[in-house]
């Protein structure tokens, strides 16, 4: 996902250029971050679809962090989201209702929970850490279930958020939680591009790519892991929080075992490793949902799992993957 | 004077295996050393046990004076003591520069950075252009490993063993799978470097070993058949009879 500059190629043809990452800005990436502005104004009955899909979009963008970046695979990380989602409601409820407090409490939290859980997580292969991350969630499901006086167990819990800067309410038209989640997404975006396009994201593709060879390079691999696995985390928390703030109400399905599982799916759709893969993926996966399940509401699940297979067997990396390989092969036979 | 690598009653086992027995040798600094053998003599377990690869089942490493048995992979790497693999462990799906630029920050203790991008690293990247360069590998910096020829993937396997700046460097057959004519080349480069960084390595291709090697240890069935220099391990009949009781039964 290097953004790549090749305009002094045709003076150094001796030497080619050194292509790195190097955090530019690409047009098609502009327009893509116009889109959800655009949309703010053109589709306002959708906003609150829409904050939803920009929440979700963060919360991949989050596994794909640790499974497309560091390649952790997660069945469980949807514990950080309902922690998040936990803390911001718990905080507002008893403490203040200050929505940014309130992400940043989610934050700390869900990283901390994550820094516990990558002593685990970092041990074992693939399936080990599949299962470890699946019973943590399975465990602080339960817990929380069983909690049900501090989380409301099943039925959840609602709260009433502060203002945002104590100016603007959540209204239930969505308008302040669009701009709201949009903002907070954007922001949280440009930490994880800078993040992958830095020294720390090219240790993580390498640990990716060729986990044996890192420690013959000298590298730290359990300790890389365990940073991206706890920031992972963090911004997990953010999305969870930005969730429960928006839609004033947590839910003990934040925390299930489905959302770890449909988080995935949407990260595969879109395609790993490439941070807009997540954002794609979910909003694909959201709008596909809203769309199949009022056409037909039982077995909306079919379709999702049939473009599911066809994408994985077909265009390897996802949309995004497909999309990127069709572009090298048709776009570049004019020049 | 202290080795600067040094291996007492190294042993490794696998059930009733003895990969590695009671191994104890040690390797000058600035040594030019090669370690031979007949296949499954337990030469690559032999470097797993000193680059931490694989942990011992008993006896010790020392890197000078200190005892690094118990030290994890990574950090013998940053004492000084580099690999590379017999069989290509490289980054499929990261550039030739990528992968050198990556071990290069990793060596400078700025691989954990997350607030610049890769390309101000602009000490890392030069350095890693001049190693391509120096291994003519520049051509192909740009290039996934993964699409490279075979060939240049066993440089990029060099390349990266060196952007460590090791001062002990163990290679674990390096021309392995080559043309001759590119293995000599392959040599030439690791023969130039400079003269206090200790080199070992693994080496089936005898002409190589007699032209590079300054002193040569013979491992059969996981123990030191002999060590010596190449004119007395040549005349040794014992290794005479490894090699030729190999060519005959082979």
């Amino acid at each position: 996902m290097s953004a790549i500059s090749t305009s002094s190629a045709a003076a150094a043809n001796a030497r080619p250029p050194n292509l790195l990452p190097d955090g530019r800005w690409r047009p098609l990436e502009l327009a893509f971050w116009l889109i959800p502005i655009a949309l703010y104004f053109v589709a306002p009955d959708y906003r609150v679809l829409g904050s939803q899909v920009l929440i979700t979009g963060l919360f991949a963008l989050s596994l794909d962090l640790i499974l497309g970046y560091a390649g952790i695979v997660s069945l469980g990380h949807a514990a950080f989201f309902g922690l998040g989602a936990y803390a911001a409601a718990l905080l507002a409820k008893h403490f203040t209702g200050d929505p940014l407090i309130g992400l940043v409490v989610a934050a700390l939290v869900s990283a901390a929970a994550g820094w516990l859980v990558s002593f685990l997580v970092v041990r074992g292969n693939d399936l080990t850490r599949l299962m470890v991350t699946l019973g943590i969630g399975l465990m602080l499901w339960e817990a929380a279930n069983k909690a049900s006086f501090i989380t409301g167990g099943v039925d959840g819990l609602s709260f009433t958020p502060g203002k945002l800067f104590g100016v603007w309410s959540f209204d239930l038209a969505g308008n302040t939680a669009y701009v709201y989640a949009l903002v907070v997404v954007f922001v949280v975006f440009l930490f994880a591009k800078r993040l992958v396009d830095s020294p720390l994201g090219l240790s993580l593709r390498g640990i990716r790519e060729g986990g044996k060879r890192m420690p013959a390079i000298g590298a730290p691999v359990v300790v890389r892991l365990r940073t991206i696995f706890t920031i992972a985390a963090g911004i997990a928390g953010i999305a969870g929080a930005l969730l429960a703030q928006t839609t004033q109400f947590a839910s003990i399905d934040t925390l299930g075992f489905p959302r770890s599982a449909e988080l995935m799916i949407m990260l595969v759709l879109g395609g790993t490793g490439r941070l807009y893969g997540a954002l794609v993926g979910a909003a694909i996966f959201m709008i596909a949902h809203d769309y199949l399940s009022a056409i037909d509401p039982v077995y909306w699940e079919f379709w999702i799992g049939f473009f599911l297979v066809l994408i994985v067997l077909f265009a390897h990396g996802g949309i995004l993957g497909g999309l990127a390989a069709l572009r090298a092969r048709f776009g570049r036979s004019g020049s | 004077m202290t080795p600067a690598l040094r291996t007492q009653s190294l042993s490794k086992t696998w059930g009733a295996f003895r990969a590695n027995s009671d191994i104890t040798l040690e390797f000058a600094s600035g040594a030019r050393h090669a370690l031979i053998g007949p296949n499954g003599a337990g030469k690559t377990t032999f470097i797993n046990l000193l680059t931490g690869a694989l942990p011992p089942t008993s006896g010790q490493v020392f890197l000078g004076d200190e005892d690094i048995t118990a030290l994890p992979q990574h950090a013998r790497v940053k004492r000084g003591m580099t690999r590379t693999f017999q069989i290509n462990t490289l980054f499929p799906g990261l550039t030739v520069l990528e992968s050198v630029v990556l071990a290069i920050c990793e060596r400078q203790g700025r691989a954990g950075i997350w607030r610049h991008t890769v390309s101000r690293q602009r000490e890392a990247v030069d350095e890693a252009a001049a190693l391509l360069e120096q291994l003519r590998l520049s051509a192909e910096r740009n290039a996934l490993t993964k699409n490279l020829a075979y060939g240049k993937q066993r440089l990029v396997e060099i390349a990266l063993a060196l952007a460590t700046k090791p001062s002990i460097l163990l290679l674990d057959e390096p021309a392995a799978g080559i043309p001759a004519g590119e293995s000599t080349e392959l040599f030439e480069v690791i023969a130039a470097l400079p003269r206090e960084v200790t080199i070992v390595f693994i080496e089936h291709d005898m002409e190589l070993v007699f032209r590079f090697a300054e002193r040569i240890t013979v491992l059969v069935a996981g123990k030191v058949l002999v060590e010596g220099p190449p004119v007395e391990i040549q005349r040794d009949p014992r290794v005479k009879e490894v090699y030729l009781g190999e060519a005959q039964h082979g």
